[in-house]
């Protein structure tokens, strides 16, 4: 049978539409509920997969396939699919981590039964997914606008699925107001689009941008990079992100954090590189800028926290920072006419999206199963973990190194091809402006230093050393289905990271399609075992070569081993504790006590409350009771969002002043109204 | 592809056989600066082979991530060693990874050091590790930014080609950019490599550690293997600082000559480059903790000046 990459679409689209109704129907028997929905969707993720790895190998020469979805009934309104470069990449990654995620689901939602309506769970699971992969191969503007507000709409009802806690209304109705933000902005973007080109089309917003007056052009800009900035939780648009996606389960923050911000990204992609023609410098620096924010404050804030699930989620904003680092750097070099290079800017960004989607999925499901086994996400009441659950603790390790970007894993690969982006791009133009790529690399290498040290406070305390709770030390290990799907990310990560050659050359129908370029043979030597930026002279690397120079060296120490220490013996013993008995978890060291170097050294803007207070007898230093407390807020919370809130309330209590409940001031109103529309007609 | 067998080997050894040496020699000096003997410059084999042979004892709350760490960081450094110039301007291994692969190694080495400091559930460990993550994250920008400088000089993040660059006409002995990106690295090495005013290394006091800290609960051959993987660490920055900024006397041929030149070259420079670090321990005092990043923001703001610099006396 020879399967095209059409076909296995539709079958993914199908599956997906089949998982989300089987849910429903389903929905008085769990367990069949439960097997049912997200073993569709396992099948459908892996059909979706196999559609875009197809078309992304067949090379960049291949015509993109579109075909009508559904007739439709309103002639210019039409449910067109295109499946192209960058939406087969984006379908590729959404595919991925469903097919990782419906697989872990399976376990996960076992801690639901008799609790929740795990048929409901899978049933916006998969119409989540089916939307989402809709939109990311939608052809025309009201396509993805429908898909775009039923994934939104799916999403809030799967971050409140677990409505019973105040924390998680709110956080919903958070996301529910943010998401609507976005998409009024780009709704507004697009309508500026299609006066230009009268078409509802894709295809005839192609490059649009050279049809458009500049004042426009740079408006629909803008109105993009606001849309998409907030979903993908772009500082100062985040504070939604940290506050939806902990409280949402395991299985779905991993999808919003893995896939659904990446929707921005693959919106700001198509837009800048696809619709909106050749980018005046400042749109560049703008998103250069805006992802070294970024990326360095949401590493500081993640820093910040000991709620496992809110210190990954303000990873993610750091990331969608990393990879705007790279987009923007590839805009400017698109401006100062250096296509070579704004492909090796626009590869290190979609490298990194992919890579981000692998790892941060990997470590929400990580954090799934902590939760699941100790019922917490306070770090502070964990410990001791990779004892109880070894396999689950391996994984998080290596998706802790992954996103730290230490080598040999994915997350190196990526931001080395940042870096290399940001350097060559100092040679591009001779202006002031040059300075902004190595100061970016600097902030860059305090964001990947920074989340070296969160993710040793991440794995070290919440692994390592003594469980500091009885749920700690009473868990278990999870699931086979949940460690499957573990596993399944897992090997993403070692896969990206160990052949970046081979998976840059799935990149060449993306890059093709959006810079005219490929870069696959120029970045691949000595067979693709060494990566290269564009030269060889400009710099390589080899993750798999380092991995073999491991190998190859790890026989020294064996060899020392079996020289000299032949006789010597290993016996297990107390840790130091100043020579006194009885080691215990109140001694070790915290998580808040990890971070409070970096707490002091950044405490202008962190500006840290603590209360402290003590109950003695005779001196303050031989407390009977100490109660210590310390909070963080951010600076956006404190400076922008509360005003804000306050000023709208304000207003709001203002304006319902008109709304009196008297029939004749509301016949008033009307007839004031005509007056006015009269008035302007005339 | 060059990957010759020989000069990786003969690398290799360099790096095992002259790391030990290196810390023996700036023990002593600094010794016989505060006026006492000091032990011989050799002692650090003597160490090594001692740790080799005894007996160890593991903590009973430790996993197998503490037994993992020695291996992790000796092999690390050890490859990190590979990727820089030391004899002959071509690294052996400067194909599989330059600067930015190098930093990224040692900062993996770190990664797991500071893990295993947390695992044996003593507090001392997590201290180590807290403050050892700190001062290597505001460390790495200002390494970084020195490594930009040169690299953008040299059109390359390879070491071996910014060493040859450097050889080449363009470079000027003492240019204002190179000189202020040469000072901004040295203050990053005394940080990476636990010296005075950063952390002590010769404290005997759990409170006042960082890089010691993370090791009290090594014994026997797992310390003998992070001793020696941290003073090819060692090695290999102290070296990567040498030849990055003074590149003389790299051997450019296969002569024995040329070698030979060039090892001594190197044991020069690594002389000079040890009695700075010497000098430097010897007249200041341990900074505290959280004046650190005093000294590592005046690293920052130095390369950022070489860098701006750069283009300001082309």
């Amino acid at each position: 049978m020879n399967l095209q990459p059409a076909t296995l679409l539709v079958a993914s689209l199908c599956g997906y539409g089949i998982g989300a109704v089987a849910g429903l129907l389903f929905m008085r028997r769990e367990r069949l509920a439960n097997a049912l929905s997200f073993g569709v969707a396992s099948l459908s993720a892996l059909s979706g997969l196999l559609a875009a790895l197809l078309f992304l190998s067949s090379g960049a020469g291949t015509p993109a396939p579109q075909f009508e979805l559904l007739p439709s009934l309103i002639p210019s309104i039409k449910f067109t699919v295109r499946l192209d470069g960058l939406g087969a990449f984006f379908l590729l990654i959404v595919s991925m981590l469903g097919f990782a995620l419906s697989i872990y689901s399976l376990g996960y939602a076992k801690g639901y039964f008799g609790r929740k309506n795990v048929g409901a769970l899978g049933a916006f699971f998969n119409a989540l997914l089916l939307a989402t992969t809709l939109m990311f191969v939608a052809d025309n503007i009201w396509l993805f606008l429908i898909t775009w507000e039923l994934m939104a709409l799916t999403a809030y009802c799967l971050v409140s699925f677990e409505h019973e806690q105040p924390e998680t209304r709110d956080a919903g109705v958070l996301y529910f107001i943010m998401s609507h933000i976005d998409a009024g902005c780009i709704l507004l973007g697009f309508l500026l689009l299609y006066q230009a080109s009268g078409d509802y089309s894709f295809a005839s917003l192609h490059d649009i941008g050279a049809q458009m007056s500049p004042g426009k052009r740079d408006a629909a800009f803008l109105l993009f990079l606001l849309g998409f900035g907030i979903k993908a939780g772009i500082v100062p648009f985040h504070i939604w992100l940290p506050v939806a996606h902990p409280v949402a389960p395991s299985n779905v923050s991993a999808l919003m954090s893995g896939v659904i911000i990446k929707t921005g990204i693959y919106g700001l992609t198509r837009v800048c590189f696809d619709f909106l023609g050749t980018p005046p410098l400042w749109w560049g620096v703008t998103v250069l800028t805006v992802g070294t924010i970024s990326a360095v404050l949401g590493v500081l804030y993640a820093l910040m926290e000991h709620d496992l699930k809110r210190l990954l989620a303000y990873h993610s904003i750091e990331n969608i920072g990393i990879i705007l680092m790279g987009l923007g750097a590839a805009l400017i070099f698109l401006h100062t006419g250096h296509p070579l290079l704004a492909t090796l800017g626009l590869i290190a960004g979609m490298y990194h999206t992919i890579n981000h989607a692998s790892f941060k999925g990997l470590l929400f499901l990580g954090a799934g199963a902590v939760l699941h086994a100790t019922h917490t996400r306070n770090m502070e009441e964990m410990g001791g973990l990779v004892k109880r659950m070894p396999q689950t603790a391996f994984f998080f390790l290596v998706g802790a190194v992954a996103i730290s970007a230490l080598p040999p894993l994915n997350g190196f690969v990526s931001e080395w091809l940042t870096y290399q982006a940001l350097l060559q791009g100092f040679g591009t133009t001779e202006s002031l402006i040059r300075l902004i790529f190595p100061l970016s690399g600097a902030m860059l290498a305090l964001t990947g230093a920074l989340a070296a040290a969160c993710f040793v406070k991440a794995f070290g305390i919440t692994f390592l050393a003594q469980p500091r709770s009885e749920h700690a030390r009473h868990a278990h290990e999870v699931a086979p289905s949940m460690r499957f799907g573990m596993a399944v990310l897992t090997v993403a990560c070692v896969l990206l990271g160990l052949f970046p050659t081979a998976f840059i050359r799935l990149l060449d129908p993306l890059t093709q399609q959006l810079t005219g370029q490929q870069l696959s043979a120029q970045v691949s030597l000595a067979d693709g075992l060494v990566l290269a930026s564009l030269t060889e002279k400009a710099g390589t690397v080899s993750t798999l070569g380092i991995v073999l120079m491991f190998v190859c060296l790890l026989p020294i120490p064996f060899g020392l081993w079996l020289v000299f220490a032949q006789n010597s013996k290993t016996r297990r013993g107390l840790t130091w504790a100043c020579g006194q008995p009885g080691l215990t978890p109140q001694m070790e060291y915290t998580a808040t006590g990890f971070s409070k170097p970096i707490r002091m050294i950044f405490k202008a803007l962190f500006r840290p409350r603590r209360d402290v207070q003590r109950e003695y007898d005779f001196s303050p230093h031989f407390a009977k009771k100490l109660r210590f407390e310390s909070h963080v807020e951010e600076v956006f919370v404190r400076r922008i969002y509360r005003p804000l809130r306050i000023l709208i309330l304000l207003v709001s209590r203002r304006i319902r002043a008109l709304q009196a409940g008297s029939i004749h001031a509301y016949l008033l109103y009307i007839f004031v109204t005509l007056l006015l529309l009269l008035l302007f007609a005339l | 592809m060059n990957l010759e067998l020989p000069a990786i080997l003969a690398q290799t050894a360099l790096l095992l056989l002259l790391a030990p040496l290196l810390s023996g020699l700036i023990k002593n000096w600094k010794a016989k600066l505060q006026n006492r003997r000091g032990s011989r410059i050799w002692q650090p084999y003597f160490d090594l082979l001692k740790f080799l042979r005894k007996d160890m004892v593991i903590s009973e709350h430790a996993s197998w991530v503490f037994s993992v760490t020695p291996y992790v960081l000796f092999l690390t450094a050890l490859s990190a060693g590979l990727m820089v110039p030391m004899v002959t301007a071509q690294a052996p291994m400067s194909l599989f990874g330059g600067a930015l692969a190098l930093v990224g190694l040692l900062a993996l080495g770190r990664f797991f050091l500071a893990l295993a400091g947390l695992d044996p559930a003593s507090a001392f460990g997590g201290m180590g590790s807290s403050r050892e993550m700190t001062i290597s994250a505001i460390a790495e920008p200002a390494m970084m930014l020195a490594i930009f400088t040169v690299a953008i000089t040299a059109g390359s993040t390879n070491l071996s080609q910014i060493v040859l660059a450097s050889q080449g006409p363009g470079w000027k002995f003492l240019d204002p950019s190179h000189a202020m990106a040469f000072a901004a690295m040295f203050i990053v090495l005394l940080a990476e490599t636990g010296r005075i005013p950063v952390d002590n290394p010769a404290t005997h006091l759990e409170l006042t550690m960082i890089h010691e800290a993370m090791l009290l609960e090594y014994s026997g051959r797992y310390l003998a293997l992070i001793e020696w993987g941290v003073s090819i660490k060692q090695l290999v920055l102290m070296a990567l600082l040498a030849n990055i900024f003074f590149p003389v006397g790299l051997a450019a041929d296969t002569t024995t000559a040329a070698f030979g030149l060039g090892l001594l070259f190197l044991v020069m420079k690594l002389i000079v480059l040890a009695g700075a670090v010497v000098w430097v321990e010897t007249t200041n005092a341990k900074l505290r903790l959280f004046r650190v990043p005093d000294l590592l923001s005046a690293a920052f703001i130095l390369a950022t000046l070489a860098l701006v610099s750069t283009f300001l006396f082309r």
